[in-house]
């Protein structure tokens, strides 16, 4: 077994350094030369400053704003590090909520968010996917039936046309890959920016 | 479920299906030892780093040297990846300043990568510095899958000679796997993910100022090449907590249907590389439409089970099927598609949280590992899984008809029986054992997080999803406390090595066996006859030990769950 020793070690070290150094910095090397944004996860800027990742959902509460899906991720307690505390959106800690099919909480937080969304638009039917946590917390995008259940709200809060904000709805719907491949789907962030566009015209 | 989500799971059966002959032809090529594509760039380099670490490419091994070796080099590979996890604090390349990894957690998180598991009790971007996440997990991603390659070859070759002690040598085989297969795919792979959006820098998170107004810290890091080993190897362990529902560990449906391509890739095309090196593809076609017959009907059951939602989305009147834990760019019919290539192959990456599933969409995935993991599987380990039970198979219709049971020539006799159930029976043992230990002793049921049977199906499935190295988990349950990271550690143990070091073993055994020719007595096993005995062994076998688990946990959770009944925690 001694003499199997010496093959063990060097091509554990050799091995290492191909695959846990080599590799990834040549990838990195590569990856940054021919896409630089996306390499940096995507950035967004505004007026000179990040306002977030294009591929990352953030937090909107606001009448006039678009809202994303329900996150269940949390963040350590500022009065207790022990403890966590709910943080919708927090980048740096992704989480679903992993309650199951018969859990009474997630009935309960289902039941407020359908009651408040049905109060919105009385009748209209509620897109199951904007009372549904993600599996990350961090979904960037809402279906498109989510956007246009939104329209009404976020129209009045604007004091914008109706018709207006459809349309702006509808231009930011990304289809399926080659019209087969996952679902469609609009952007959160792109669409608030773009209706920001709007009231600074 | 809508025809889109039927054709989109068909496309994807139809592209593995295409890359099974080419991928089969290459990787034969590479373990033969012949000349490839690649060996002008990767020749010289090979003989280099035999050279200097002392190794006679022709020396060839006994299945005692081969495991010998095999265990070796996997001990070294812990230890190296135990200690980068405790000195990360003291190491470069830690810029969100992550401390030492605990020695329980760094326990758990090394046996989960050295066994090929990478269950996932870490929280890839709150615990792990970026060093830990190259050096440490990418770098066994790759050796991990090269060794379980390496076992599947050895067997195949068990099965391909006659009459010799030797089955390869264990050191050129993981070098090769390594080398030639896993590493040039991966390069192209990782460019494809980053031009999908996929980070892949070392700088450090990325601060934002939200529209709101409220600060945003957004982690990144080398993700894109960890991504690519870790589906192609079907390691699984995420560089992010929430794996591949991540946007950035996953960022489109592109990218998302390429990733599940990769899982199963590599295994798929292993039946063809068996078939090849026993001389007759049809053999190794016969084992893939088993595995196929298994898989369909478990993705059509996912896919059912979430699109019609149930439980408690239902009782309250929404349609539009289970988003709960989903993504909105992937939708019911990838995350469905998506869970049951993971746990058909061994490899753990999620895209959507397996724990929000209905019951019957949870159980399918709950199922695959508890068969084994033989439907494709993980490279290397669902082939030397399927052959395991094969051999089962054999036996049984040997018995039927009272002759001697052969398989490609060989006599299956009682050492390679009794080797078979002992990998087959030592995998129950610890999912069932650790998980009544689990459901009795107090630091067990502080885990589970949700409450009634679904609290049951946490923890089955943690030690199910340990000792058949997958690594997905139900995520609710609380596993990084010092019980469950050690049980978990020794459920990923035995379930690595109970299979491989008796795989291992019976490669040795059928070897030293000569060949005899096929007679008119010689059960054909290309035919669909075959298949359905195989078929009906797995599913035999796999219900026989794993109904009373299911029916206390998935089943009656379904049963409740069409009652309209809930479950309180704390209550």
């Amino acid at each position: 077994m001694l003499n199997q020793l010496r093959p063990a070690l060097v091509l554990l070290v050799a091995l290492t350094a191909i695959t846990g150094l080599a590799y990834p910095l040549a990838v990195t090397g590569l990856a940054g030369a021919i896409f630089p944004g996306k390499a940096a996860g995507s950035p967004v800027e505004r007026d000179g400053r990040i306002v977030g990742s294009a591929l990352i959902g953030q937090s909107f509460t606001g009448e006039g704003s678009f809202h994303g899906r329900p996150s269940a991720t949390t963040a350590a307690d500022p009065a207790d590090a022990s403890k966590t505390v709910p943080s919708p959106y927090n980048a740096s800690n992704s989480a679903g909520s992993n309650l199951g099919p018969t859990s009474a909480a997630l009935a309960e937080r289902v039941k407020g968010d359908l009651d408040a969304l049905k109060a919105e638009r009385p009748g209209v039917p509620v897109p199951v996917d904007l009372v549904t946590a993600s599996g990350s917390g961090l979904d960037p995008d809402i279906s498109p039936e989510a956007a246009l259940f939104q329209v009404p709200r976020v129209a009045k809060a604007r004091n914008l046309p109706e018709d207006r904000v459809r349309a702006l709805v509808t231009s930011r719907i990304e289809g399926r890959t080659l019209g087969l491949i996952g679902e469609p789907r609009v952007n959160v962030l792109a669409l608030n920016l773009a209706l920001d566009e709007i009231a600074r015209r | 479920m809508t025809p889109n989500g039927w054709i989109q799971i068909a496309l994807y059966c139809a592209v593995v299906l295409a890359l099974v002959k080419p991928l089969g032809a290459y990787m034969t090529r590479v373990f033969e030892g012949e000349r490839t594509l690649l060996t002008p760039v990767l020749g010289p380099f090979e003989r280099g780093l035999y050279r200097i670490a002392g190794i006679d490419a022709r020396q060839e091994q006994t299945w005692l040297g081969y495991a010998g070796a095999m265990v070796l080099f996997n001990a070294a590979g812990f230890v190296l990846l135990y200690a980068i996890l405790r000195l990360q604090a003291g190491l470069p390349l830690n810029p969100a300043e992550q401390a030492a990894v605990a020695p329980d957690l760094a326990f758990n998180t090394s046996t989960s990568f050295v066994t090929n598991t990478n269950w996932q009790s870490y929280g890839g971007e709150t615990t792990l510095s970026y060093l830990s996440q190259m050096l440490g997990l990418t770098h066994q991603n790759f050796v991990s899958a090269a060794s379980g390659i390496a076992v599947a070859v050895a067997l195949i070759r068990g099965f391909s000679r006659a009459s010799t002690r030797t089955l390869g040598s264990f050191w050129v085989d993981t070098t090769r796997a390594t080398l030639y297969v896993l590493l040039p795919l991966c390069v192209v792979l990782a460019l494809f993910y980053v031009s999908q959006g996929m980070p892949q820098t070392l700088a450090p998170s990325i601060e934002a100022t939200t529209l709101e107004g409220g600060k945003q810290t957004i982690a990144v890091g080398p993700v894109a090449s960890q991504v690519a080993i870790k589906m192609l190897g079907t390691n699984g362990g995420g560089f992010f907590n929430a794996n591949a529902a991540h946007p950035f560990e996953n960022p489109t449906a592109l990218a998302n249907f390429v990733q599940m391509v990769t899982i199963f890739a590599i295994g798929a095309a292993f039946t063809n590389v068996f078939g090849r090196m026993v001389g007759d593809e049809r053999q190794g076609w016969a084992i893939l439409a088993a595995m196929g017959v298994l898989f369909l009907v478990g993705v059509a059951v996912t896919y059912w089970a979430e699109a019609s939602a149930g439980g408690v989305l239902s009782n309250l009147g929404l349609s539009g099927g289970n988003m709960e834990g989903k993504e909105t760019r992937f939708g019911i019919a990838a995350s469905a598609l998506f869970a049951v290539v993971t746990t058909a192959a061994s490899c753990g990456a999620v895209n959507a949280m397996h724990d929000s599933f209905t019951a019957l969409g949870g159980l399918v995935p709950l199922v695959n590992m508890q068969l084994g993991e033989v439907i494709v599987g993980g490279v290397g380990a669902g082939l030397y899984g399927m052959l395991i039970f094969v051999i089962v198979a054999i036996f049984v219709a040997g018995l039927m008809v009272g002759r001697t049971p052969e398989y490609l020539g060989k006599k299956i006799e009682a050492k390679e029986v009794k080797m078979a159930m002992l990998g087959i029976l030592c995998l129950p043992l610890a999912m069932l054992g650790f998980t009544a230990l689990a459901t009795v002793l107090p630091a067990g049921l502080a885990g589970p997080a949700n409450a009634g049977p679904h609290g049951f199906s946490e923890i089955l499935y943690a030690y199910t999803s340990a000792a058949a190295n997958n690594g997905s988990a139900f995520g609710g349950l609380t596993a990084n406390t010092l019980f469950y990271n050690t049980t978990l550690a020794v459920a990923m143990l035995v379930g690595r090595f109970f299979i491989k070091i008796p795989a291992l073993a019976i490669a040795g055994s059928l070897a030293a066996k000569k060949t005899v020719p096929a007679s008119s007595g010689t059960f054909p096993t290309h035919g669909g006859l075959f298949v359905g005995l195989l078929v009906g062994v797995v599913l035999i076998i796999g219900g026989l030990t794993f109904f009373p688990s299911l029916a206390l946990g998935p089943i009656v959770e379904h049963f409740a769950a069409v009652a309209g009944q809930t479950f309180a925690t704390g209550g």
